[in-house]
């Protein structure tokens, strides 16, 4: 049987732990992520579908449960070899893009790969260019972040995401600021993105037209998966 | 982007230069407190400077003395006095025992630089209805000269001592009407009378000494004072003027005479310098911290501004390490350029300052003194400032939790 990308078993997540205020956001998530698949998260606000993206990201630590990427256990693994899992295993697409104003668009996607290498060299300039040229902006890549429309800077985030070769990405409402012909445009870009460098791609969206277009769709209700 | 410029600098600088006001006033800040110190320490550098040198070309770093004359009682036996109250006798104009000796034995210190046997004493300087009590100090100019250096401060006239000649104070030839080329007559106590002919006038600064000094050749002083091939005091210069007292005290261990250095007879001009230095060294921490405050200040506010990309730095893989020297670089390139800008201010207003502030006379107020070592240590400590004030920043923004910075 081939292992999946991502495998969470009997996940749990509470905030403020043996306090009157303790708070249970997820309760036994089990879930898988393989390799190749589109996958919706859907669920109310406050359902934690947030909270499992964080967790998945390896920005969070569960309260209990175990989290596997590529068969590998994450839960005893230290800061500095998570940061490393998730610079090389992860992409990030934010629903506010997050682009580093004090860059240029071409800058933010070299970003990654520059924070890994420690400086920057020609081949990830190259690289850069040719995953703008691939979202179609290529003329706008050595403008500053800040002066790009919202359309334009969440694709740049897609290819920021996609800069280390990940093997998933994580979207987290990649559309929730979008009118419906980007969102569309960007839906669209991620999904061709999937199929060109097999990445995965997990997204957290309300848009259920969107999800539809998924290869499948997972409901977080109360912090469960829902039947 | 350059290629050979770590991650950590480019997005230190770039931070610095997106914040572009935030960086230009705090630079502004460090450079005004580091233009305060730089003008301080070189104008104090200068002052003392200048000071030292008015102090150790008008004396000697060194006099020998003849040994203080006390009274020994006579003992009767063992322990017991023929009578216990002793009265201290009166000092009279004695010679240095073995002058010669000593002399020559200076000469073979290598420390010591010159050496100038002098014989001094009081008089009657008479011009006409007109006399005043000066002190004369009788001297081989050739050496004397290289010690007191008496034809600096001629004003009027030549440093020229034969046995004829006087030099006096500009105070005193004014007091008695006199000139160069003047006669005066100079009585000894003793009654003995020289008349000398004024050389040269010498305005040492000072009221008190252009009104009671004279000089004379050695000869001519010995005659005055009826002391013959004595002398009352050996003066010497020393290479290192800051060791004159140690060597003092070793002079006074093997010889029979009294040392005094002019550290010793200046001891309340370093009372002065220590407190300037210890006010100056106060107000560079003052200034000091206040500059660390101000940088750390804007770098937590930059921290708190910046949250979000930390956030996103720490996601794309970013370790905390990074994120720490990210900042620590950003003061420490504060530090460092609010340096370099508060150096040149400082040094321009001391310029400015220079040539603008001058004496009754014209001539400088204190000697222009800008080491570059002042500069190194500056931005060094500037530097190391900015790293020290980072520090906290730099840590907290190390800490934050990429999902509560992402949200902001």
């Amino acid at each position: 049987m081939v292992e999946p990308l991502l495998r969470l078993e009997k996940v749990c997540k509470a905030y403020n732990v043996g306090l009157p205020s303790e708070t249970q956001v997820l309760r036994d998530i089990d879930m898988e992520l393989h390799k190749g698949e589109f996958l919706a998260i859907m669920g109310p606000s406050g359902s934690g579908k947030s909270t499992l993206l964080n967790i998945v990201g390896l920005l969070d630590r569960p309260t209990s449960g175990r989290l596997f990427i590529n068969g590998r256990e994450t839960g005893n693994l230290g800061d500095t070899a998570l940061t490393r899992l998730r610079g090389h295993t992860i992409g990030f697409i934010f629903q506010d893009h997050h682009l580093i104003s004090a860059f240029t668009a071409l800058e933010n996607v070299m970003m990654p790969m520059i924070v890994d290498r420690g400086h920057p060299t020609a081949d990830i300039e190259a690289r850069a260019l040719d995953l703008m040229s691939r979202i179609g902006l290529e003329k706008v890549a050595r403008n500053m972040a800040p002066n790009m429309s919202g359309g334009q800077q969440q694709r740049v985030a897609i290819a920021r995401a996609l800069a280390m070769n990940p093997d998933f990405v994580l979207a987290d409402e990649p559309t929730g600021n979008l009118d419906s012909a980007t969102s569309d445009n960007v839906f669209a870009l991620m999904r061709k993105e999937n199929r060109d460098s097999g990445a995965s791609f997990l997204i957290v969206t309300h848009n259920l037209e969107l999800a539809k277009r998924c290869d499948r769709i997972i409901d977080v209700v109360d912090g469960r998966i829902a039947a | 982007m350059n290629r050979w410029m770590p991650f950590e600098w480019t997005a230190a600088l770039r931070f610095l230069r997106e914040g572009r006001m935030q960086t230009i006033f705090i630079i502004v800040g460090i450079a005004i407190g580091v233009g305060v110190i730089v003008f301080m320490s070189a104008l104090l550098t200068g002052l003392q400077a200048n000071f030292i040198k008015r102090v150790l070309t008008s004396q000697a770093q060194i006099q020998l003395l003849p040994p203080d004359q006390i009274a020994r009682p006579l003992r009767l036996e063992p322990g017991i006095f023929e009578n216990a109250t002793i009265q201290r006798p009166g000092q009279r104009v004695i010679s240095i025992d073995q002058w010669p000796k000593i002399r020559d034995r200076m000469l073979a210190i290598p420390e010591i630089t010159a050496v100038s046997p002098t014989m001094s004493g009081a008089v009657l300087a008479i011009r006409g209805d007109a006399s005043r009590a000066i002190s004369i100090s009788g001297v081989e100019p050739g050496s004397y000269f290289r010690i007191v250096r008496v034809p600096d401060y001629i004003v009027s006239g030549e440093a020229r001592l034969t046995s004829e000649d006087i030099i006096v104070g500009i105070e005193l030839a004014k007091d008695l009407g006199a000139v160069v080329g003047d006669k005066l007559n100079v009585q000894a106590a003793s009654g003995t009378t020289r008349v000398l002919k004024i050389s040269g006038l010498v305005d040492f600064g000072n009221k008190g000494a252009n009104t009671r000094n004279g000089y004379v050749a050695l000869r001519t002083a010995q005659s005055l004072l009826s002391s013959i091939g004595s002398v009352t005091t050996i003066e010497l210069t020393v290479r290192d003027i800051y060791a004159a007292e140690t060597m003092a005290r070793h002079i006074q261990a093997s010889n029979p005479v009294q040392a005094d250095s002019w550290i010793k007879t200046n001891a309340q001009f370093f009372t002065a310098v220590q407190a300037q230095q210890t006010s100056n060294t106060l107000i560079r921490v003052f200034v000091a911290l206040s500059v660390a405050f101000g940088i750390a200040a804007v770098l937590i506010v930059s921290v708190i501004q910046r949250s979000r990309d930390i956030g996103i730095l720490r996601a794309m893989g970013t370790s905390r390490a990074q994120v720490l020297r990210i900042f620590l670089i950003q003061g420490g390139l504060l530090g460092l350029v609010g340096s370099l800008v508060g150096s040149a201010l400082g040094a321009g207003t001391l310029l400015y300052w220079h040539s603008v502030v001058r004496q009754a006379d014209g001539s400088e107020l204190f000697p222009l003194i800008l080491e570059q070592s002042l500069f190194i240590a500056t931005a060094v400590l500037a530097t190391l400032t900015g790293l020290l004030a980072a520090t906290a920043p730099a840590i907290r923004a190390a800490r934050l939790d990429p999902v509560a910075a992402i949200r902001g």
